[in-house]
């Protein structure tokens, strides 16, 4: 049990998730190279880089699902590397790089991952669900036969089954179009007001970052290059808004010793 | 904030057998609606198992008045295929189910669920259960109203050899699994082939005698070689032997346990290369 004595003590006690020294590495590349930062509980933090920087694999380690090649990871309270059956069944997720079974229904796929959550009142949850994500109709459909963006609804869904106090999420809105982005934002903003759930988001759409993020951890090639609040990476930067900074940031020209506003390599 | 590991009123509790045996239940309902809402997938479990039924059955309706043994025990061969077939759907029970996830990419949404890795092997063994009670079922359904032989006359014994039988191909599907997620669905024939590597040495349609002296000690080796002896003291003397019912147990734990293990450090393979969230079609 972490008890907090200083103030930087106070902020890591206050956390939901603590990475610290997180590396992985696979053959005779490094994926994740030493980061370590935390995610304030009841907040929502997006984890930002180009393509290869790491979020996905940091996500994954943060899951249970990829061991790392070093490091230590605290979600809850729990160390995720020996305990993540005690925290699993608080956290959820959605990732572009899983699936739900195509022959199912969108009803059937819930029921069964209502049943794994250990839902008592499944039928009670799907309905609301249902409600909430605009299911209702697709319920005795075979997830296999839905549009892309119907699909990232139900794993939205799936994801919330569990009123989740973690939740990961992978590129939630990538596939959706700009109404039904904005009504799961609207959406994820209120349930996360509502539970004070802690999200850590992957993504590339900056306007959903800047709207819902408390904080931004930037990671660039495995590490960790900057991270605050939004507003405080603008004016850090001297942008206008965060696709402005996310270049800076992905091109390196944060490092270059002209610019006027660099960015610093965290240590957290 | 209600947490999900305490008792409350909108989760079970997470810990425990209730909540293993809820989380198992999750997965057969999983697959029981694969299954039950595709009659083809229902008929070609029983089809492949009934038509090897048949073709045997005419080769004993040929061989019979000429061969002595058959005389005395005319299920001889019906009763060696269905048996076989035991084995080769218990082993495709675990196999498939496995490869069912991989093709649908949801292993990564079953892993970061709170479902243990034992809790996914016995869905994986409860529905190759039910899956060889369709498959041969049927079979045996067919061989009882076409040949009017009936596979129960082999009385207790029967109980112990599916039991048996039924083991031996969950190790070897569990084997195969990993071997699968080791290597990719590249991998997947071995699915429907590994098991046919037992075959030879098991005796199923003739006596271990009748391997050559070396490839007998590697036959006593599989639970499958006693099973199918002992199916044919019991067809032809009447009495279940019981050093090969203890021989087979006793190798069917051990199986049983590599099988299990395999799976296991598979599993942590797969964690360590990122292979849970990306294998798939």
């Amino acid at each position: 049990m972490l008890t907090p004595r200083s103030p930087r003590e106070t902020a890591v006690f206050d956390a939901a998730i603590v990475v610290n020294d997180l590396r992985k590495r696979y053959k005779d590349v490094d994926a994740v190279k030493g980061i370590s930062f935390a995610v304030r509980a009841g907040t929502t933090t997006a984890l930002l880089g180009g393509n290869g920087a790491g979020k996905t694999t940091t996500l994954s380690m943060l899951l249970g699902v990829l061991t790392p090649t070093a490091g230590s990871i605290s979600v809850l309270g729990c160390d995720m590397l020996r305990y993540r059956y005690r925290v699993l069944p608080r956290m959820n997720f959605t990732s572009p790089y899983v699936d739900l079974p195509r022959r199912l229904t969108v009803g059937e796929n819930l029921r069964v991952f209502a049943d794994l959550y250990g839902l008592r009142s499944p039928k009670t949850r799907i309905a609301e669900l249902a409600g909430e994500f605009d299911l209702a109709d697709l319920l005795a459909r075979p997830y296999g036969n839905l549009s892309a963006g119907q699909r990232t609804r139900v794993s939205l869904a799936k994801a919330l089954l569990n009123r989740p106090e973690v939740l990961l999420l992978d590129e939630p809105t990538a596939s959706l179009d700009p109404d039904i982005g904005d009504r799961m934002r609207t959406y994820l903003e209120h349930y996360q007001r509502e539970s004070r759930c802690t999200m850590l988001l992957a993504s590339h759409n900056m306007g959903e970052v800047e709207r819902m993020c408390d904080d931004v951890i930037m990671l660039r090639e495995g590490l960790v290059v900057d991270q605050g609040s939004p507003q405080d990476l603008l004016e850090r930067y001297g942008r206008e808004n965060m696709e402005e900074v996310f270049l800076d940031v992905a091109r390196g020209r944060s490092d270059e010793s002209d610019q006027s506003a660099p960015a610093r390599e965290v240590a957290a | 904030m209600l947490a999900a590991n305490e008792p409350n009123a909108v989760f079970y509790p997470q810990v425990g057998l209730a909540a293993s045996a809820r989380r198992v239940r999750a997965l057969i309902r999983r697959h029981a609606y694969l299954l039950l809402k595709s009659w083809p997938r229902l008929v070609s479990m029983a089809y492949y198992p009934t038509v090897t039924m048949v073709l045997w059955a005419f080769l004993t309706v040929y061989l019979k008045p000429t061969t002595n043994f058959l005389q005395d025990a005319p299920g001889f061969f019906i009763g060696a295929v269905l048996l076989w077939d035991v084995l080769f759907r218990g082993q495709l029970g675990v196999s498939l189910t496995f490869l069912e996830e991989m093709y649908s990419r949801n292993l990564g949404n079953l892993f970061v669920s709170p479902l243990r890795l034992r809790e996914f092997i016995a869905g994986q063994v409860t529905m190759s259960v039910l899956r060889t009670l369709i498959g041969v079922g049927g079979a045996c359904f067919f061989a009882w109203l076409l040949f009017h032989y009936s596979i129960f006359t082999l009385g207790f014994p029967l109980i112990a050899f599916f039991w048996l039988l039924l083991a031996f191909g969950w190790s070897i599907g569990l084997a195969v699994s990993a071997m699968i997620l080791r290597w990719g669905l590249g991998a997947e024939e071995l699915a429907w082939a590994a098991i046919f590597l037992v075959a030879p040495v098991s005796g199923v349609y003739y006596p271990i005698a009748v391997l050559p002296g070396w490839l007998q000690s590697v036959a006593w080796t599989l639970p499958s070689a006693h099973v199918f002896e002992g199916m044919r003291s019991v067809l032809l003397e009447g009495a279940l032997p019981w050093n090969h019912f203890w021989a087979a147990a006793a190798l069917d734990l051990i199986y049983l346990a590599i099988g299990a293990a395999t799976f296991q450090l598979a599993i942590g393979y797969a964690r360590v290369h990122g292979k849970l969230l990306q294998m798939g079609e």
